[in-house]
């Protein structure tokens, strides 16, 4: 599945339009503990997270991930999402808390 | 074994907000060259592991990278102290002294030495309070 098919049926924030969704799309995962999500994420997954600091554009680049979702309306803020256009690494906002937000995405096909 | 690349990164301590640029610089270089696309991925691991820690932990420290002739890479990170008190404990998964501001962003899971040695095919810590060195050696597969 590619990211722009998935997120053209969600209701979610593209906090950066200007990044490509031209990307794989293969599960997702789930976690806030960065040493946990590096050491046990998978390339192409979508990251979804609450914490919306620089550092989760190093983990999500790193680790190749396909997108970051911040989930139950954490803040991000505005330095990260341009580091994060820089990079190429598409960053949505979830209203819904990230149990919420992945059981949607596995409802949608993923 | 002879070094055909070699580079050199410096990470300051407390930089939250350069944490993984030298990280995400040798995986890009490393992936320039050809290197495997699953070797990249434990090389990126460990290395941006070893970068935190530099900063969380220590008080700055240098990474150096060869790549040597039989196509194994080496990572060599060394700080400038304050040194590992106990180095089995640091190993034991969940075991963190991180400090609040580190954990409050996500840090200190107590998974960094253990998720380094895991991914590295070879692994050496040697540690004193004028510093720590850890060497790391990956090679094509695993």
């Amino acid at each position: 599945m590619k990211l722009h098919e998935l997120f053209n049926e969600l209701n979610w924030d593209n906090l950066t339009p200007d990044v490509s969704l031209d990307k794989d799309v293969e599960g997702v995962y789930c976690g806030d503990l960065l040493s946990w999500v590096m050491g046990n994420g998978l390339p192409n997954q979508v990251w979804i997270t609450v914490q919306g600091h620089m550092n989760i554009i190093a983990v999500a680049g790193l680790r190749e991930f396909s997108c970051i979702v911040i989930a139950d309306n954490a803040s991000i803020e505005d330095t990260v999402l341009q580091k994060a256009t820089e990079e190429g690494i598409p960053v949505f906002a979830s209203h819904l808390p990230v149990f919420e937000s992945a059981k949607l995405l596995i409802e949608k096909g993923v | 074994m002879n070094s055909v690349i070699h580079e050199k990164y410096t990470v300051a301590q407390d930089d939250f907000a350069n944490a993984g640029k030298a990280s995400s610089h040798i995986k890009e270089h490393l992936k320039e060259i050809g290197v495997d696309p699953q070797v990249l991925r434990r090389i990126a691991v460990a290395c941006y592991e070893s970068e935190i820690n530099l900063i969380i932990h220590a008080y700055g420290g240098d990474i150096n990278m060869d790549v040597f002739d039989d196509g194994s890479i080496q990572l060599v990170f060394k700080d400038k102290g304050p040194g590992i008190d106990d180095i089995e404990k640091a190993m034991t998964p969940g075991f963190s002294t991180a400090s609040e501001k580190a954990r409050s962003m996500g840090f200190g899971a107590g998974m960094g030495l253990p998720n380094i040695k895991r991914v590295s095919d070879e692994f050496d810590i040697q540690s004193s309070p004028e510093g720590t060195t850890i060497t790391l050696l990956f090679r094509e597969s695993k």
